[in-house]
């Protein structure tokens, strides 16, 4: 009787660790497998030309991604310019200013929501207030919805970043009679520097693969364009259009353009991480 | 407060008696200066975080302003209408909101267990050494952005779906009484099935991650007790650490939920993007964020306005979703406070 159950429990203990390690094979597997088709059909559509010609037309040979490129660095690069001072500036009024404050705690809850809201509805409503009233797609629409996708990355990271520091840091820097803004800008930021680094690593990151909100705000120009107020092309939306395509040089070139973008994201990650690990062995 | 007494103190305390008046005077300046800068400061930063509060409910606002003349036209009605008729102007919301709600639940089933697995391989059984390189491989897989799920999706896992995967499900499943229907139809690799399969591969890194963080504050004490009574590492993961880690869970699978309901890329890829629903999961369908991805190119006035009204639908599913996760994962880090 006790000896059934017994083998009953280990039993029961075995078929449960087995199916776990399934699991995680199964998840390896797949990232691997992924992994293994973007490389391989990436780095076959990966030459020179697709870094110096732009976008072809439908049905015409050979073509490259120059444009896209481009207007994707340009309004990844406006986004960051945009994103970090006010994220890092909200998120010191999250963690210095907010723990007793009403604002705050709606501030942080809007936030986590805003992290995981579907960036398609982003892109809808900056397509609402701003496309629709000057009647064009435009670059800097594309900045203002990615901006709303970084923001709440670099806040929340800023916020938990400052908290990390020790409380006995801000109140020597007190006692030395530093007023709060400097103890904040000049103690605090600066010991958390390496994390707020990583949260914008980590928001570039996100919004560097991000396709939706760009439909309806940069939308795609098949030209090489350096001009934010009309609409600009960008990887994302490039990959979207050509991958759905039945041109083989379009699908190519979408392959190109996603190993790209996979590996921009993958190294921002990687970097994002060692910059952490500095901080928590240092 | 603080600063100005510790400060004036430490100061005037050195001073000559002589000219301790005029000291003061200026030391009162600099307090009163640097108040003003941390008044400044204060509200600076205030602003800040008050501009990322109102940009949310500016979305709310602006989504339900344009939407309104499809809201006004069809009124709440509109989301059980099973009508898409771009031609006529006549637009109901069920098929997207059945195949949004389908896929994610499709993904969630999938990807529940999968990740618990993951995260009960992370944190009980997995030698130390290989635990930070696998937990880095499924953080990893997280950071793969939605349209390579989505292409990946297209070209090699629909043409492999339609070969081997839905004649196997449909010689199998598909013989079943009552579920049999579900696996019926054509195979062509696309529909809402493989939308969820690959939302279900998408999703799976989020809720692992989660699982496992949460699965780390059960206290080492709890878990050490029960493996000292001679539980099993199954009986410690079944009946310590999941009834304590519960809330936490299903937090992150709402998350996860969250996530795929709203998500756009990957679904558009495979998900057929018909508007019609049909009994079989083999059969193309559309979710809402598809259906708004395809057809804003074309859209006019009152088209528009009713793809708007899709969007706000979203936002306020998803929001919904998002907020009850929200709330559950914190509940769980209070009670974590509390008993630690």
């Amino acid at each position: 009787m006790n000896e059934n159950l017994y083998r009953r429990r280990l039993l029961t203990n075995r078929i449960g660790i087995a199916l776990s390690m399934l699991a995680m094979t199964l998840g390896l597997f797949v990232l691997l497998w992924i992994l293994f088709i973007l490389f391989k059909n990436g780095f076959q559509a990966l030459d020179w030309n697709m870094f110096f010609n732009s976008t072809p037309a439908p049905g015409s040979e050979g073509g490259g991604l120059a444009n896209a490129i481009v207007g994707s660095l340009m309004m990844v690069g406006f986004t960051t310019l945009v994103s970090t001072p006010i994220g890092i500036l909200a998120g010191i009024y999250l963690a210095e200013f907010g723990d007793t404050s009403k604002t705050a705690e709606i501030t942080r809850f809007m936030t986590d929501i805003m992290l995981s809201a579907p960036s398609i509805v982003l892109g809808l409503f900056v397509y609402a207030i701003l496309v629709a009233q000057v009647k064009h797609f435009s670059g800097w629409a594309g900045t203002v919805a990615l901006s709303l996708i970084a923001i709440p990355v670099v806040l929340r990271t800023t916020e938990n970043m400052l908290r990390l520091v020790p409380g006995s840091l801000r109140e020597a820097a007190f006692a030395l009679g530093a007023p709060r803004w400097k103890v904040t800008t000049q103690v605090t930021l600066r010991a958390a520097k390496s994390g707020v680094i990583t949260g914008v690593l980590l928001a570039l990151a996100r919004i560097s693969g991000e396709t939706a909100p760009l439909l309806f705000t940069a939308l795609n120009n098949q030209f090489f364009s350096l001009n934010m107020n009309g609409p600009m092309s960008n990887l994302p939306v490039v990959i979207f259009q050509f991958a759905m395509s039945p041109y083989d040089n379009w699908v190519r070139l979408a392959w190109g353009g996603a190993l790209l973008i996979t590996l921009t994201v993958l190294v921002l990650n990687i970097l994002a991480r060692v910059f952490f690990r500095e901080k928590i062995s240092a | 407060m603080n600063t100005s007494v510790a400060e004036s103190a430490a100061t005037s305390g050195g001073a000559p008696v002589s000219d301790s008046g005029m000291r003061d005077l200026r030391l009162l300046q600099i307090i009163k200066k640097q108040r003003i800068q941390d008044f400044i400061f204060h509200k600076i930063t205030l602003s800040f975080s008050l501009i990322v509060l109102v940009s949310l409910v500016g979305i709310l606002i602006s989504l339900a302003i344009v939407a309104w003349p499809a809201l006004h036209k069809f009124g709440v009605g509109f989301i059980w209408r099973v009508e898409w008729d771009i031609i006529n102007e006549e637009f109901g919301a069920a098929i997207a909101i059945f195949g949004t709600i389908a896929s994610a639940t499709i993904a969630i089933l999938i990807a529940m267990p999968l990740s618990f697995g993951i995260a009960l391989f992370l944190t009980e059984t997995c030698p130390a050494w290989l635990r930070r390189p696998l937990g880095t491989a499924i953080e990893l897989l997280a950071a793969v952005p939605s349209i390579i799920y989505g292409m990946f999706g297209l070209f090699v896992f629909a043409p492999l779906f339609a070969q081997y995967g839905q004649p196997a499900l449909q010689s199998t499943l598909g013989q079943m009484p009552i579920i049999g229907p579900l696996f019926g139809g054509a195979t062509n690799g696309i529909g809402i099935l493989a939308a969820g399969l690959i939302l279900a591969f998408m999703i799976l890194p989020f809720i692992a991650a989660v699982m496992r963080d949460v699965f780390e504050i059960v206290p080492s004490i709890l878990r050490e007790s029960a493996y000292g009574v001679g539980c099993t590492t199954w009986e410690v993961v079944r009946y310590i650490v999941l009834p304590y880690t519960q809330q936490g869970v299903i937090g992150g699978v709402m998350l996860g939920l969250g996530r795929a309901l709203g998500e756009t890329m990957a679904v558009t890829f495979v998900i057929g993007n018909s508007q019609r629903i049909s009994a079989s999961l083999f059969s193309p369908g559309t979710s809402i964020a598809s259906t708004l991805a395809n057809e804003f190119g074309e859209a006019d006035d009152f088209h528009l306005s009713t793809l708007f009204a899709l969007g706000l639908l979203l936002f306020v599913i998803t929001f919904v979703v998002l907020a009850c996760a929200k709330i559950l994962i914190i509940r769980t880090e209070r009670a974590k406070g509390l008993k630690t």
